[in-house]
């Protein structure tokens, strides 16, 4: 069995990995954002890397080329993209009324604050 | 890319980790372009670098610029993602290898769009073509889920409402 | 901003190129790589480009608010109102053979104007975001 051609996945795993740590470990919800950014093009990396077919070409039919890469998981990552981008802005907006209700980004500090009143 | 991650995970300056989650879309960016995904790694480039990058930088303008040490121990995540990954990781040995053209996903519905979308569109970008036709209802509810971000975006910070307060206070 | 000379001219240089750029990649999506989200984006970076240097308020004397709000939503409107006219001329939502005569151009047709709406409502969205970002004081 060829175990190295599943190399692809071990990277996403990893960087996907990396992700999931920074969101869950990390109390500041800015990095928790960059977290959750780095999970989601991880997400990206997997779909794209699945689609890729050796000796194939970008999905653009042209006279001369049989060859092409599997166009779908372009059309469903290029919409995410687009998506995650506004849900991060979204997300960062909230961060900002976040900081100018408490005066903090920080989940323990928040915590505190909403323990004591 | 593992480098920059890792040095996300590090680095508690968050000026320095907004720049290397933009340096990070970049490098997918280019790697998107070497897995024949043109249409994507044009967006990943536009949005990933760009403008997510300004709108944490403006964030970080209006927040503070450091990160605290969460109070809480690190072993108990640091030990899920473990064996969440070791999960993955034996879940992957029964995927397709990279690139290999006998793969499910590509005898699904795939050849299907690469063979009859230039008869029936007289688009040659597949990728367009999926997008606006095969696939209008998903692109519909996509623009959708923008627009509500934007009206949310708009509600949470905008301005009206300071304008609307600036026209009470001139009637006052 | 005002005394950085070089990031002046040079975004005064760059700024036609990158909003040709975005329409170029608007309108020729059907054939090489791009469409209505990566224009979107490219022209959204081009006026956050300028009003980084240059400041919001000039950039809003340009495209003010109301433009913006109109073309979000107009952008979506689009969209669904080709779908709607789709119906109109008896076919099923979305299903723009009906648009033309001869169905291939209909498609075509019906491609380019959904990805034009799709492009107005990106394009608005993002800039309306950094609008609402760069104005906050707290």
């Amino acid at each position: 069995m060829d175990i190295v051609g599943l190399y692809n996945y071990w990277i996403v795993i990893f960087l996907m990995m990396a992700g999931f740590y920074v969101v869950i470990a990390r109390g500041n919800l800015i990095k928790k954002l960059v977290g959750l950014n780095v999970f989601q093009a991880s997400v990206f990396v997997l779909y794209i890397s699945m689609g890729k077919v050796t000796g194939g070409t970008a999905p653009i039919i042209a006279e001369g080329i049989t060859n092409y890469s599997n166009p779908l998981p372009h059309v469903l990552i290029l919409t995410a993209i687009v998506v995650g981008v506004a849900t991060t802005a979204l997300g960062l907006a909230l961060v900002v009324r976040i900081r100018q209700a408490y005066g903090t980004i920080e989940e323990d500090e928040i915590h505190k604050l909403d323990d004591d009143s | 890319m593992a480098v920059t991650v890792v040095a996300i995970v590090r680095v508690r300056n968050l000026f320095a980790v907004a720049m290397l989650g933009g340096i990070y879309s970049l490098l997918a960016a280019s790697m998107f372009v070497a897995l024949d995904a043109v249409d994507v790694a044009f967006t990943e480039a536009a949005v990933g670098a760009g403008i997510s990058t300004v709108l944490f930088l403006g964030t970080l303008a209006v927040t503070s610029q450091q990160e605290k040490l969460p109070a809480h121990s690190q072993i108990i995540p640091l030990f899920v993602c473990a064996v969440t990954g070791a999960a993955l990781i034996y879940g992957s040995l029964d995927m397709a290898r990279f690139g290999d053209p006998k793969a499910p996903i590509h005898h699904h519905v795939a050849p299907l769009y690469l063979e009859e979308s230039q008869g029936a569109t007289s688009v040659p970008n597949v990728v367009t073509s999926v997008l606006a036709s095969y696939r209008g209802y998903d692109t519909l509810g996509e623009v959708t889920v923008i627009f509500t971000a934007g009206i949310g975006v708009i509600l949470l910070l905008g301005s009206w409402r300071r304008g609307r307060r600036k026209k009470e206070d001139e009637e006052a | 901003m005002n005394d950085y000379l070089v990031l002046r001219v040079v975004t005064k240089l760059l700024m036609p190129f990158i909003l040709l750029f975005a329409l170029y990649v608007q309108f020729h999506g059907d054939f090489g790589p791009g469409g209505g989200f990566q224009a979107g984006v490219i022209f959204a970076s081009g006026f956050i480009l300028y009003a980084l240097i240059f400041g919001v308020e000039n950039a809003e004397s340009i495209l003010p608010d109301g433009i913006l709000r109109s073309g979000m939503a107009g952008g979506v409107l689009l969209y669904a109102g080709v779908g709607i006219v789709s119906l109109l001329m008896g076919g099923n939502f979305l299903d723009y053979s009906v648009l033309q005569h001869d169905p291939v151009h209909g498609q075509h047709l019906g491609i380019s104007v959904i990805e034009f709406g799709v492009g107005t409502t990106v394009a608005c969205v993002m800039i309306t975001v950094f609008y609402t970002f760069a104005r906050w004081k707290g």
